[in-house]
Protein backbone atom coordinates (compact mmCIF):
# COMPACT_ATOMS: atom_id res chain seq x y z
CA UNK A 1 0.00 0.00 0.00
CA UNK A 2 1.43 3.08 -1.08
CA UNK A 3 -0.87 5.86 -0.29
CA UNK A 4 -3.70 6.40 2.19
CA UNK A 5 -7.32 7.59 1.56
CA UNK A 6 -10.44 8.18 4.03
CA UNK A 7 -13.14 6.60 1.81
CA UNK A 8 -15.43 3.86 2.87
CA UNK A 9 -13.18 1.51 0.59
CA UNK A 10 -10.18 1.05 2.49
CA UNK A 11 -8.88 -2.75 2.76
CA UNK A 12 -8.49 -2.64 6.18
CA UNK A 13 -10.90 -4.57 8.09
CA UNK A 14 -14.25 -2.37 9.35
CA UNK A 15 -13.72 -2.24 13.23
CA UNK A 16 -17.56 -2.78 13.67
CA UNK A 17 -17.83 -5.87 12.10
CA UNK A 18 -17.39 -7.60 15.33
CA UNK A 19 -20.04 -5.08 16.89
CA UNK A 20 -22.75 -6.01 14.31
CA UNK A 21 -22.43 -9.33 15.76
CA UNK A 22 -20.83 -10.87 12.59
CA UNK A 23 -17.35 -13.00 13.32
CA UNK A 24 -13.88 -14.47 11.79
CA UNK A 25 -15.50 -15.11 8.62
CA UNK A 26 -17.05 -11.81 7.54
CA UNK A 27 -15.36 -9.41 5.28
CA UNK A 28 -15.74 -6.11 3.96
CA UNK A 29 -15.77 -5.31 0.29
CA UNK A 30 -15.85 -1.41 -0.41
CA UNK A 31 -18.40 -0.60 2.79
CA UNK A 32 -20.48 -4.11 1.73
CA UNK A 33 -20.21 -6.55 4.51
CA UNK A 34 -20.13 -10.34 3.69
CA UNK A 35 -21.10 -13.05 6.45
CA UNK A 36 -18.23 -15.03 4.92
CA UNK A 37 -16.23 -14.31 1.53
CA UNK A 38 -17.31 -17.10 -1.14
CA UNK A 39 -19.74 -15.43 -3.40
CA UNK A 40 -20.79 -17.17 -6.58
CA UNK A 41 -19.73 -15.71 -9.93
CA UNK A 42 -22.02 -14.41 -12.36
CA UNK A 43 -23.87 -16.19 -15.55
CA UNK A 44 -22.79 -20.05 -13.16
CA UNK A 45 -25.15 -19.83 -10.99
CA UNK A 46 -28.51 -18.22 -12.42
CA UNK A 47 -30.28 -16.33 -9.78
CA UNK A 48 -29.41 -18.78 -6.95
CA UNK A 49 -32.93 -20.23 -6.93
CA UNK A 50 -31.05 -23.20 -9.35
CA UNK A 51 -29.59 -24.41 -6.90
CA UNK A 52 -32.09 -24.15 -3.69
CA UNK A 53 -32.28 -28.26 -3.48
CA UNK A 54 -28.78 -28.89 -3.18
CA UNK A 55 -27.98 -26.01 -0.67
CA UNK A 56 -28.38 -23.39 1.77
CA UNK A 57 -28.81 -20.18 -0.09
CA UNK A 58 -28.56 -18.43 3.46
CA UNK A 59 -24.68 -19.95 3.82
CA UNK A 60 -23.65 -17.85 1.18
CA UNK A 61 -21.29 -15.06 1.75
CA UNK A 62 -23.29 -13.45 -1.28
CA UNK A 63 -24.93 -14.24 -4.43
CA UNK A 64 -24.15 -12.13 -8.01
CA UNK A 65 -26.86 -12.86 -10.26
CA UNK A 66 -27.08 -13.13 -14.20
CA UNK A 67 -25.75 -10.06 -15.79
CA UNK A 68 -28.47 -8.19 -16.47
CA UNK A 69 -28.93 -5.21 -19.36
CA UNK A 70 -31.31 -2.35 -20.05
CA UNK A 71 -33.16 -4.57 -22.63
CA UNK A 72 -33.70 -7.75 -22.73
CA UNK A 73 -31.42 -9.69 -24.85
CA UNK A 74 -31.12 -12.97 -26.74
CA UNK A 75 -27.84 -13.95 -26.74
CA UNK A 76 -25.79 -15.39 -29.03
CA UNK A 77 -26.87 -18.45 -31.17
CA UNK A 78 -26.37 -22.20 -30.49
CA UNK A 79 -23.90 -23.66 -30.38
CA UNK A 80 -22.24 -21.47 -26.83
CA UNK A 81 -20.32 -24.37 -25.35
CA UNK A 82 -17.31 -26.27 -25.68
CA UNK A 83 -15.42 -28.28 -23.41
CA UNK A 84 -11.66 -27.65 -23.13
CA UNK A 85 -8.66 -29.32 -20.71
CA UNK A 86 -9.75 -28.44 -17.26
CA UNK A 87 -12.08 -26.03 -18.40
CA UNK A 88 -14.71 -24.50 -20.84
CA UNK A 89 -15.36 -21.95 -23.43
CA UNK A 90 -19.26 -19.70 -23.31
CA UNK A 91 -20.20 -17.45 -26.06
CA UNK A 92 -23.61 -17.28 -24.13
CA UNK A 93 -23.95 -13.51 -25.08
CA UNK A 94 -25.45 -12.10 -22.06
CA UNK A 95 -28.86 -13.59 -22.34
CA UNK A 96 -31.59 -11.91 -20.27
CA UNK A 97 -34.83 -10.59 -19.97
CA UNK A 98 -33.76 -6.79 -18.95
CA UNK A 99 -33.76 -4.94 -16.14
CA UNK A 100 -37.74 -4.53 -15.69
CA UNK A 101 -37.95 -8.16 -15.91
CA UNK A 102 -35.82 -8.54 -13.00
CA UNK A 103 -36.83 -6.13 -10.37
CA UNK A 104 -40.65 -7.09 -11.35
CA UNK A 105 -40.26 -11.06 -10.80
CA UNK A 106 -36.88 -11.86 -9.58
CA UNK A 107 -36.03 -9.21 -7.13
CA UNK A 108 -38.76 -10.05 -5.32
CA UNK A 109 -38.32 -13.66 -5.07
CA UNK A 110 -34.06 -13.46 -3.83
CA UNK A 111 -34.30 -10.70 -1.95
CA UNK A 112 -35.86 -13.03 0.38
CA UNK A 113 -32.14 -14.82 0.57
CA UNK A 114 -30.69 -14.10 3.69
CA UNK A 115 -27.51 -13.46 2.01
CA UNK A 116 -25.98 -10.31 0.12
CA UNK A 117 -27.54 -9.95 -3.71
CA UNK A 118 -25.80 -8.88 -5.91
CA UNK A 119 -26.24 -7.58 -9.88
CA UNK A 120 -23.79 -7.78 -12.50
CA UNK A 121 -24.68 -4.77 -14.42
CA UNK A 122 -23.75 -4.63 -18.45
CA UNK A 123 -24.60 -2.51 -20.90
CA UNK A 124 -23.69 -1.83 -24.80
CA UNK A 125 -23.42 1.97 -23.73
CA UNK A 126 -22.41 4.29 -21.48
CA UNK A 127 -25.88 5.46 -21.29
CA UNK A 128 -27.16 1.80 -20.92
CA UNK A 129 -24.87 0.87 -18.28
CA UNK A 130 -25.75 4.33 -16.33
CA UNK A 131 -29.80 3.77 -16.36
CA UNK A 132 -29.30 -0.13 -15.55
CA UNK A 133 -27.19 0.71 -12.64
CA UNK A 134 -29.59 3.58 -11.88
CA UNK A 135 -32.59 0.87 -11.91
CA UNK A 136 -31.01 -1.42 -9.73
CA UNK A 137 -30.03 1.41 -7.37
CA UNK A 138 -33.39 1.89 -6.36
CA UNK A 139 -33.80 -1.87 -5.08
CA UNK A 140 -33.82 -1.67 -1.36
CA UNK A 141 -32.25 -5.01 -1.04
CA UNK A 142 -29.44 -5.05 -3.80
CA UNK A 143 -26.57 -3.46 -1.64
CA UNK A 144 -24.01 -3.92 -4.43
CA UNK A 145 -23.20 -4.01 -8.13
CA UNK A 146 -20.73 -5.57 -10.21
CA UNK A 147 -20.08 -3.84 -13.20
CA UNK A 148 -19.23 -5.93 -15.98
CA UNK A 149 -16.76 -3.82 -18.64
CA UNK A 150 -15.41 -7.53 -19.30
CA UNK A 151 -17.76 -9.99 -21.20
CA UNK A 152 -16.00 -11.01 -24.27
CA UNK A 153 -18.88 -12.55 -26.17
CA UNK A 154 -20.41 -9.04 -27.36
CA UNK A 155 -19.95 -7.21 -30.27
CA UNK A 156 -20.69 -3.92 -29.10
CA UNK A 157 -19.89 -2.67 -24.71
CA UNK A 158 -18.93 -5.24 -22.60
CA UNK A 159 -15.54 -5.73 -23.11
CA UNK A 160 -14.47 -2.92 -25.06
CA UNK A 161 -14.82 -0.56 -22.07
CA UNK A 162 -13.02 -3.02 -20.05
CA UNK A 163 -9.82 -3.09 -22.08
CA UNK A 164 -8.71 0.07 -22.45
CA UNK A 165 -8.42 2.75 -18.97
CA UNK A 166 -10.02 5.23 -20.75
CA UNK A 167 -13.03 3.25 -21.99
CA UNK A 168 -13.03 1.67 -18.30
CA UNK A 169 -12.80 4.99 -16.54
CA UNK A 170 -15.78 6.55 -18.78
CA UNK A 171 -18.33 4.03 -17.84
CA UNK A 172 -17.15 4.00 -13.55
CA UNK A 173 -17.22 7.50 -13.66
CA UNK A 174 -20.73 7.77 -15.75
CA UNK A 175 -22.01 5.31 -12.88
CA UNK A 176 -20.23 6.05 -10.37
CA UNK A 177 -22.34 9.57 -10.26
CA UNK A 178 -25.86 7.75 -10.39
CA UNK A 179 -24.80 5.08 -8.02
CA UNK A 180 -24.10 5.69 -4.10
CA UNK A 181 -24.09 2.18 -3.07
CA UNK A 182 -21.20 -0.25 -3.16
CA UNK A 183 -19.66 -0.15 -6.78
CA UNK A 184 -17.59 -3.30 -7.32
CA UNK A 185 -15.94 -3.17 -11.60
CA UNK A 186 -15.31 -6.91 -12.76
CA UNK A 187 -12.06 -6.87 -14.96
CA UNK A 188 -10.91 -8.43 -18.48
CA UNK A 189 -8.01 -10.37 -18.31
CA UNK A 190 -7.80 -9.98 -22.05
CA UNK A 191 -5.19 -6.33 -21.40
CA UNK A 192 -1.46 -6.01 -21.13
CA UNK A 193 -2.04 -4.69 -17.82
CA UNK A 194 -4.54 -5.40 -15.52
CA UNK A 195 -3.16 -2.84 -12.90
CA UNK A 196 -3.67 -0.18 -15.05
CA UNK A 197 -7.21 -0.66 -15.76
CA UNK A 198 -8.07 -1.32 -11.93
CA UNK A 199 -6.10 1.95 -10.94
CA UNK A 200 -8.34 3.53 -13.80
CA UNK A 201 -11.16 2.21 -12.36
CA UNK A 202 -10.26 2.76 -8.28
CA UNK A 203 -9.21 6.69 -9.55
CA UNK A 204 -12.87 6.58 -10.38
CA UNK A 205 -14.48 6.30 -7.59
CA UNK A 206 -14.95 1.94 -7.97
CA UNK A 207 -15.12 0.37 -4.27
CA UNK A 208 -13.84 -2.49 -5.51
CA UNK A 209 -12.49 -4.73 -8.15
CA UNK A 210 -13.56 -8.20 -9.10
CA UNK A 211 -10.90 -10.44 -11.44
CA UNK A 212 -10.93 -12.10 -13.92
CA UNK A 213 -13.81 -12.60 -16.16
CA UNK A 214 -12.81 -15.30 -18.97
CA UNK A 215 -9.93 -15.45 -20.80
CA UNK A 216 -10.45 -15.10 -25.02
CA UNK A 217 -10.19 -18.56 -26.47
CA UNK A 218 -11.32 -20.60 -29.18
CA UNK A 219 -12.34 -24.22 -30.27
CA UNK A 220 -12.00 -25.96 -33.69
CA UNK A 221 -13.50 -28.97 -34.95
CA UNK A 222 -10.95 -30.68 -36.87
CA UNK A 223 -13.29 -33.36 -38.88
CA UNK A 224 -15.47 -30.46 -39.29
CA UNK A 225 -13.14 -27.85 -40.20
CA UNK A 226 -14.68 -24.94 -38.31
CA UNK A 227 -14.66 -23.24 -34.86
CA UNK A 228 -17.48 -25.01 -32.36
CA UNK A 229 -18.62 -21.56 -31.29
CA UNK A 230 -21.55 -20.15 -33.10
CA UNK A 231 -19.60 -16.98 -33.50
CA UNK A 232 -15.95 -18.36 -33.23
CA UNK A 233 -14.49 -17.25 -29.87
CA UNK A 234 -15.85 -17.28 -26.52
CA UNK A 235 -14.39 -17.14 -23.10
CA UNK A 236 -12.36 -19.61 -21.02
CA UNK A 237 -13.02 -20.94 -17.40
CA UNK A 238 -12.46 -23.24 -15.19
CA UNK A 239 -9.35 -24.69 -13.32
CA UNK A 240 -7.41 -23.89 -16.88
CA UNK A 241 -7.57 -20.17 -16.33
CA UNK A 242 -6.28 -20.06 -12.50
CA UNK A 243 -3.14 -19.56 -12.71
CA UNK A 244 -3.74 -16.54 -14.92
CA UNK A 245 -6.35 -15.32 -12.52
CA UNK A 246 -4.45 -15.80 -8.97
CA UNK A 247 -1.20 -14.14 -10.72
CA UNK A 248 -3.99 -10.92 -11.87
CA UNK A 249 -5.01 -10.77 -8.29
CA UNK A 250 -1.53 -10.51 -7.31
CA UNK A 251 -0.41 -8.28 -9.49
CA UNK A 252 -3.87 -5.60 -8.77
CA UNK A 253 -2.91 -6.05 -4.85
CA UNK A 254 -0.13 -3.85 -5.21
CA UNK A 255 -1.75 -1.69 -7.67
CA UNK A 256 -4.47 -0.67 -5.76
CA UNK A 257 -6.22 0.31 -2.60
CA UNK A 258 -9.58 -0.90 -3.29
CA UNK A 259 -10.82 -4.46 -2.13
CA UNK A 260 -9.99 -7.29 -4.60
CA UNK A 261 -12.84 -9.98 -5.11
CA UNK A 262 -10.85 -12.98 -6.77
CA UNK A 263 -12.37 -15.32 -9.10
CA UNK A 264 -10.91 -18.02 -11.76
CA UNK A 265 -11.19 -21.48 -11.52
CA UNK A 266 -11.61 -21.75 -8.05
CA UNK A 267 -12.56 -25.54 -7.27
CA UNK A 268 -11.96 -26.24 -3.61
CA UNK A 269 -11.09 -24.35 -0.38
CA UNK A 270 -7.56 -24.39 -0.93
CA UNK A 271 -8.11 -22.76 -4.56
CA UNK A 272 -9.93 -20.51 -2.30
CA UNK A 273 -7.58 -19.89 0.36
CA UNK A 274 -4.82 -19.32 -2.42
CA UNK A 275 -6.59 -16.09 -3.65
CA UNK A 276 -7.04 -14.67 -0.41
CA UNK A 277 -3.20 -14.99 -0.28
CA UNK A 278 -2.54 -13.28 -3.40
CA UNK A 279 -4.72 -10.23 -2.03
CA UNK A 280 -8.50 -11.33 -2.41
CA UNK A 281 -10.95 -10.07 0.23
CA UNK A 282 -13.42 -12.32 -1.13
CA UNK A 283 -13.96 -14.92 -3.65
CA UNK A 284 -16.50 -16.01 -6.47
CA UNK A 285 -16.99 -19.52 -7.69
CA UNK A 286 -17.52 -19.78 -10.70
CA UNK A 287 -17.08 -22.77 -13.11
CA UNK A 288 -17.05 -25.24 -10.50
CA UNK A 289 -20.96 -25.15 -9.84
CA UNK A 290 -21.46 -27.09 -12.62
CA UNK A 291 -19.40 -29.72 -11.68
CA UNK A 292 -20.80 -29.60 -8.09
CA UNK A 293 -23.51 -27.65 -7.61
CA UNK A 294 -23.01 -27.64 -3.90
CA UNK A 295 -19.27 -26.51 -4.09
CA UNK A 296 -19.73 -23.64 -2.41
CA UNK A 297 -20.56 -24.98 1.19
CA UNK A 298 -17.11 -27.49 0.73
CA UNK A 299 -15.66 -23.75 0.25
CA UNK A 300 -17.41 -22.51 2.69
CA UNK A 301 -16.68 -25.61 5.54
CA UNK A 302 -12.76 -25.63 4.00
CA UNK A 303 -12.03 -22.16 4.70
CA UNK A 304 -13.33 -22.61 8.06
CA UNK A 305 -10.93 -25.56 8.53
CA UNK A 306 -7.73 -24.14 6.86
CA UNK A 307 -8.51 -20.41 9.58
CA UNK A 308 -8.85 -22.96 12.29
CA UNK A 309 -5.66 -25.04 11.19
CA UNK A 310 -3.62 -22.36 10.84
CA UNK A 311 -4.68 -20.64 13.93
CA UNK A 312 -6.11 -17.61 12.52
CA UNK A 313 -9.09 -16.13 14.54
CA UNK A 314 -10.02 -14.18 11.18
CA UNK A 315 -10.21 -14.62 7.69
CA UNK A 316 -9.14 -11.37 7.41
CA UNK A 317 -5.90 -11.74 8.59
CA UNK A 318 -5.12 -13.76 5.52
CA UNK A 319 -5.84 -11.23 2.97
CA UNK A 320 -3.17 -10.53 0.82
CA UNK A 321 -0.89 -12.60 3.35
CA UNK A 322 1.18 -14.23 0.58
CA UNK A 323 2.84 -10.80 -0.10
CA UNK A 324 4.17 -10.24 3.74
CA UNK A 325 8.18 -10.73 3.54
CA UNK A 326 9.69 -12.92 5.81
CA UNK B 1 -39.64 -32.07 -8.83
CA UNK B 2 -36.41 -32.07 -6.07
CA UNK B 3 -32.99 -32.42 -7.18
CA UNK B 4 -30.66 -34.50 -6.08
CA UNK B 5 -26.69 -34.90 -5.80
CA UNK B 6 -26.36 -38.97 -5.14
CA UNK B 7 -23.39 -41.59 -5.18
CA UNK B 8 -24.93 -44.54 -6.87
CA UNK B 9 -23.19 -47.96 -6.94
CA UNK B 10 -23.20 -49.63 -10.24
CA UNK B 11 -25.24 -53.29 -9.88
CA UNK B 12 -24.53 -54.43 -13.50
CA UNK B 13 -22.94 -53.55 -16.74
CA UNK B 14 -23.74 -54.72 -20.32
CA UNK B 15 -22.80 -53.64 -23.93
CA UNK B 16 -26.30 -54.03 -25.52
CA UNK B 17 -23.69 -53.69 -29.01
CA UNK B 18 -20.36 -52.37 -29.64
CA UNK B 19 -19.88 -48.40 -28.93
CA UNK B 20 -22.98 -48.65 -26.08
CA UNK B 21 -23.01 -49.41 -22.90
CA UNK B 22 -25.79 -49.93 -19.89
CA UNK B 23 -25.26 -49.07 -16.68
CA UNK B 24 -27.85 -50.19 -13.98
CA UNK B 25 -27.58 -48.46 -10.77
CA UNK B 26 -28.74 -48.58 -7.39
CA UNK B 27 -28.94 -46.29 -4.27
CA UNK B 28 -27.60 -48.48 -1.13
CA UNK B 29 -28.92 -45.60 0.75
CA UNK B 30 -32.61 -45.78 0.10
CA UNK B 31 -35.34 -45.97 -2.93
CA UNK B 32 -34.63 -43.87 -5.61
CA UNK B 33 -35.79 -40.09 -5.77
CA UNK B 34 -39.03 -39.51 -7.93
CA UNK B 35 -38.45 -39.14 -11.92
CA UNK B 36 -40.40 -39.19 -14.79
CA UNK B 37 -39.68 -40.07 -18.39
CA UNK B 38 -37.77 -37.72 -19.88
CA UNK B 39 -35.77 -36.39 -17.59
CA UNK B 40 -32.26 -36.95 -17.67
CA UNK B 41 -29.37 -37.42 -14.98
CA UNK B 42 -25.73 -35.36 -15.23
CA UNK B 43 -23.14 -38.22 -14.39
CA UNK B 44 -20.12 -36.81 -13.28
CA UNK B 45 -16.83 -38.40 -14.80
CA UNK B 46 -14.06 -39.57 -12.20
CA UNK B 47 -10.65 -40.78 -13.37
CA UNK B 48 -10.43 -38.69 -17.03
CA UNK B 49 -8.50 -35.80 -17.14
CA UNK B 50 -9.48 -34.57 -20.34
CA UNK B 51 -13.23 -34.82 -19.31
CA UNK B 52 -14.29 -31.41 -17.00
CA UNK B 53 -17.55 -31.02 -17.54
CA UNK B 54 -20.53 -33.94 -16.37
CA UNK B 55 -22.29 -36.07 -19.16
CA UNK B 56 -25.99 -35.47 -19.35
CA UNK B 57 -27.48 -39.06 -19.76
CA UNK B 58 -31.47 -39.78 -20.68
CA UNK B 59 -33.08 -42.05 -18.07
CA UNK B 60 -33.57 -45.55 -20.23
CA UNK B 61 -35.41 -46.80 -16.91
CA UNK B 62 -36.02 -46.96 -13.33
CA UNK B 63 -37.13 -50.34 -11.67
CA UNK B 64 -38.89 -49.94 -8.39
CA UNK B 65 -38.64 -53.23 -7.90
CA UNK B 66 -35.49 -53.81 -8.41
CA UNK B 67 -34.64 -50.26 -6.86
CA UNK B 68 -32.65 -49.56 -10.54
CA UNK B 69 -31.77 -46.93 -12.23
CA UNK B 70 -30.72 -47.59 -15.96
CA UNK B 71 -28.53 -45.60 -18.45
CA UNK B 72 -27.81 -46.26 -21.75
CA UNK B 73 -24.69 -44.58 -23.07
CA UNK B 74 -23.13 -44.21 -26.41
CA UNK B 75 -19.58 -44.09 -26.23
CA UNK B 76 -18.90 -41.00 -28.06
CA UNK B 77 -15.23 -39.49 -26.41
CA UNK B 78 -13.56 -39.56 -23.20
CA UNK B 79 -15.88 -39.12 -20.71
CA UNK B 80 -18.65 -41.45 -21.98
CA UNK B 81 -15.58 -43.70 -22.62
CA UNK B 82 -14.66 -43.13 -18.62
CA UNK B 83 -18.00 -44.27 -18.09
CA UNK B 84 -17.84 -47.70 -20.04
CA UNK B 85 -15.08 -48.74 -17.55
CA UNK B 86 -16.86 -49.04 -14.81
CA UNK B 87 -17.73 -52.13 -12.81
CA UNK B 88 -19.97 -53.43 -10.92
CA UNK B 89 -19.45 -52.11 -7.05
CA UNK B 90 -18.24 -48.97 -8.37
CA UNK B 91 -19.64 -45.73 -7.15
CA UNK B 92 -20.93 -42.66 -9.41
CA UNK B 93 -21.92 -39.54 -8.53
CA UNK B 94 -25.28 -38.24 -10.25
CA UNK B 95 -27.35 -35.07 -10.07
CA UNK B 96 -31.15 -36.07 -10.35
CA UNK B 97 -33.18 -35.86 -11.77
CA UNK B 98 -33.26 -33.10 -14.62
CA UNK B 99 -35.53 -31.02 -16.77
CA UNK B 100 -39.09 -32.01 -17.91
CA UNK B 101 -40.18 -35.07 -18.79
CA UNK B 102 -43.07 -35.76 -21.73
CA UNK B 103 -46.88 -35.36 -20.82
CA UNK B 104 -47.89 -38.11 -19.26
CA UNK B 105 -51.56 -36.59 -18.37
CA UNK B 106 -53.82 -36.70 -19.71
CA UNK B 107 -52.86 -40.42 -21.29
CA UNK B 108 -52.99 -40.53 -24.79
CA UNK B 109 -55.51 -43.39 -25.81
CA UNK B 110 -53.05 -44.94 -28.78
CA UNK B 111 -49.63 -43.05 -28.24
CA UNK B 112 -46.67 -44.26 -31.21
CA UNK B 113 -43.17 -43.80 -29.38
CA UNK B 114 -40.81 -43.32 -32.02
CA UNK B 115 -36.72 -43.56 -31.72
CA UNK B 116 -33.73 -43.88 -33.55
CA UNK B 117 -30.03 -44.79 -32.68
CA UNK B 118 -29.24 -44.15 -28.64
CA UNK B 119 -32.82 -42.27 -28.78
CA UNK B 120 -34.90 -44.55 -28.05
CA UNK B 121 -33.03 -45.23 -24.52
CA UNK B 122 -35.70 -42.89 -22.60
CA UNK B 123 -38.62 -44.46 -24.44
CA UNK B 124 -38.49 -47.70 -22.49
CA UNK B 125 -39.18 -45.71 -19.56
CA UNK B 126 -42.22 -43.51 -20.92
CA UNK B 127 -43.58 -47.15 -22.72
CA UNK B 128 -43.41 -48.87 -19.29
CA UNK B 129 -44.52 -45.70 -17.53
CA UNK B 130 -47.71 -45.24 -20.15
CA UNK B 131 -48.50 -48.70 -20.12
CA UNK B 132 -48.86 -48.74 -16.19
CA UNK B 133 -51.24 -45.74 -16.80
CA UNK B 134 -53.31 -48.45 -18.57
CA UNK B 135 -52.71 -47.65 -22.16
CA UNK B 136 -51.07 -49.53 -24.86
CA UNK B 137 -47.53 -47.86 -26.42
CA UNK B 138 -46.82 -48.69 -30.00
CA UNK B 139 -42.82 -48.57 -30.40
CA UNK B 140 -41.46 -47.31 -33.92
CA UNK B 141 -37.66 -47.80 -33.85
CA UNK B 142 -35.48 -46.83 -36.37
CA UNK B 143 -31.64 -47.52 -37.26
CA UNK B 144 -29.51 -47.97 -40.07
CA UNK B 145 -29.09 -51.31 -40.12
CA UNK B 146 -30.19 -54.35 -37.63
CA UNK B 147 -27.31 -54.85 -35.38
CA UNK B 148 -27.61 -50.95 -34.72
CA UNK B 149 -31.30 -51.77 -32.54
CA UNK B 150 -30.52 -51.82 -28.69
CA UNK B 151 -33.18 -53.62 -25.92
CA UNK B 152 -35.57 -54.61 -28.96
CA UNK B 153 -37.25 -57.46 -26.77
CA UNK B 154 -37.49 -55.31 -23.65
CA UNK B 155 -39.78 -52.59 -25.81
CA UNK B 156 -41.62 -56.16 -27.23
CA UNK B 157 -42.91 -56.89 -23.58
CA UNK B 158 -43.84 -53.47 -22.94
CA UNK B 159 -45.81 -52.79 -26.40
CA UNK B 160 -45.86 -53.45 -30.05
CA UNK B 161 -42.79 -52.72 -32.05
CA UNK B 162 -42.60 -51.79 -35.95
CA UNK B 163 -38.87 -51.61 -37.14
CA UNK B 164 -37.35 -50.09 -39.94
CA UNK B 165 -33.78 -49.82 -40.70
CA UNK B 166 -32.14 -47.91 -43.98
CA UNK B 167 -31.08 -51.25 -45.42
CA UNK B 168 -33.68 -53.38 -44.83
CA UNK B 169 -31.90 -55.80 -42.42
CA UNK B 170 -34.56 -56.12 -40.29
CA UNK B 171 -38.39 -54.31 -40.36
CA UNK B 172 -39.20 -52.44 -43.51
CA UNK B 173 -36.69 -50.69 -45.25
CA UNK B 174 -35.92 -46.95 -45.14
CA UNK B 175 -36.26 -44.23 -42.21
CA UNK B 176 -39.37 -44.72 -39.39
CA UNK B 177 -41.24 -41.93 -41.52
CA UNK B 178 -41.77 -44.10 -44.81
CA UNK B 179 -43.26 -46.82 -42.91
CA UNK B 180 -46.36 -48.88 -43.98
CA UNK B 181 -48.28 -47.56 -40.54
CA UNK B 182 -48.25 -44.24 -41.70
CA UNK B 183 -50.49 -45.18 -44.28
CA UNK B 184 -53.96 -44.31 -44.63
CA UNK B 185 -56.00 -42.63 -41.33
CA UNK B 186 -53.58 -42.53 -38.34
CA UNK B 187 -54.51 -44.64 -35.56
CA UNK B 188 -52.24 -42.84 -33.25
CA UNK B 189 -53.44 -39.91 -31.51
CA UNK B 190 -49.99 -39.03 -30.12
CA UNK B 191 -46.35 -38.70 -30.67
CA UNK B 192 -43.52 -38.65 -28.36
CA UNK B 193 -40.27 -38.70 -30.25
CA UNK B 194 -36.56 -38.88 -29.26
CA UNK B 195 -33.64 -39.72 -31.73
CA UNK B 196 -31.03 -37.76 -34.35
CA UNK B 197 -32.49 -34.29 -34.45
CA UNK B 198 -33.23 -34.86 -38.61
CA UNK B 199 -34.99 -37.94 -37.38
CA UNK B 200 -37.06 -35.84 -35.27
CA UNK B 201 -37.23 -33.09 -37.23
CA UNK B 202 -38.92 -35.21 -40.16
CA UNK B 203 -41.42 -36.81 -37.45
CA UNK B 204 -42.27 -33.25 -36.31
CA UNK B 205 -43.02 -32.30 -40.03
CA UNK B 206 -45.18 -35.55 -40.29
CA UNK B 207 -46.55 -35.26 -37.41
CA UNK B 208 -48.27 -31.72 -38.69
CA UNK B 209 -49.21 -32.73 -41.48
CA UNK B 210 -51.39 -35.91 -39.46
CA UNK B 211 -52.37 -33.31 -37.38
CA UNK B 212 -51.31 -35.31 -33.91
CA UNK B 213 -49.82 -33.84 -31.19
CA UNK B 214 -46.32 -34.29 -30.88
CA UNK B 215 -43.13 -34.05 -28.20
CA UNK B 216 -39.64 -34.30 -29.26
CA UNK B 217 -36.78 -34.83 -26.40
CA UNK B 218 -33.65 -32.48 -27.61
CA UNK B 219 -29.99 -32.80 -26.61
CA UNK B 220 -27.94 -29.85 -27.11
CA UNK B 221 -24.69 -29.93 -25.78
CA UNK B 222 -25.09 -28.58 -22.18
CA UNK B 223 -22.91 -27.64 -18.73
CA UNK B 224 -24.74 -27.31 -15.72
CA UNK B 225 -27.87 -28.88 -16.58
CA UNK B 226 -29.71 -26.77 -14.26
CA UNK B 227 -31.00 -23.58 -16.18
CA UNK B 228 -27.51 -21.88 -15.11
CA UNK B 229 -24.98 -21.89 -17.69
CA UNK B 230 -27.56 -20.53 -20.67
CA UNK B 231 -25.32 -22.63 -22.82
CA UNK B 232 -27.43 -25.46 -24.37
CA UNK B 233 -30.66 -23.54 -25.51
CA UNK B 234 -32.57 -23.91 -28.58
CA UNK B 235 -34.36 -21.12 -30.77
CA UNK B 236 -37.85 -21.52 -29.69
CA UNK B 237 -41.17 -19.61 -30.43
CA UNK B 238 -40.18 -17.84 -27.13
CA UNK B 239 -36.74 -17.18 -27.53
CA UNK B 240 -33.77 -19.00 -27.00
CA UNK B 241 -34.49 -21.41 -24.00
CA UNK B 242 -32.59 -23.78 -22.12
CA UNK B 243 -32.93 -27.13 -23.30
CA UNK B 244 -31.80 -28.46 -19.88
CA UNK B 245 -34.73 -26.69 -17.30
CA UNK B 246 -37.52 -26.01 -20.41
CA UNK B 247 -36.85 -29.21 -21.84
CA UNK B 248 -35.10 -31.31 -22.84
CA UNK B 249 -38.77 -32.92 -24.06
CA UNK B 250 -40.54 -29.84 -25.98
CA UNK B 251 -44.39 -29.40 -27.49
CA UNK B 252 -43.75 -29.41 -31.47
CA UNK B 253 -45.33 -26.22 -31.56
CA UNK B 254 -42.70 -24.66 -29.19
CA UNK B 255 -40.10 -25.45 -32.07
CA UNK B 256 -39.29 -23.93 -34.90
CA UNK B 257 -38.94 -26.84 -37.26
Amino acid sequence: MTTSNNNITSRQPSPSLQKRGLGGESVNIGGLTLKNPVMTASGTFGYGLEFADFIDLNRLGGIIVKGTTLEPRQGNPYPRMAETPQGMLNCVGLQNKGVDYFCEHIYPEVRKINTAVLVNVSGHSIETYVECARRIAELEDIPAIELNISCPNVKQGGMAFGVTCEGAASVVKAVRAVYPKTLIVKLSPNVTSIADIARAVEAEGADAVSLINTLMGMAIDAERRRPILSIGTGGLSGPAVKPVALRMVWQVYDAVKIPIVGLGGIMNATDAVEFMLAGASAVEIGTANFIDPAVTMKVIDGIHDYLTRHHFSSVRDIIGAAHQQG
Amino acid sequence: MKKYILDLVVQRTSAPRPGYVLLQLTDPSGPLPEMVPGQFVEVRVDGSPETFLRRPISINLVDREANELWLLIHVVGAGTRALATLKAGDTVNLVLPLGNGFTLSPTPHSPLLIGGGVGTAPLLYLGQELKRQGTKPTFLLGARACEDLMQVERFREVGEVYITTEDGSLGERGFVTQHSLWNGTSAYDYIYTCGPKPMMVAVARLAREKGIPCEASLENLMACGLGACLCCVEDTTEGHVCVCKEGPVFNIEKLKW
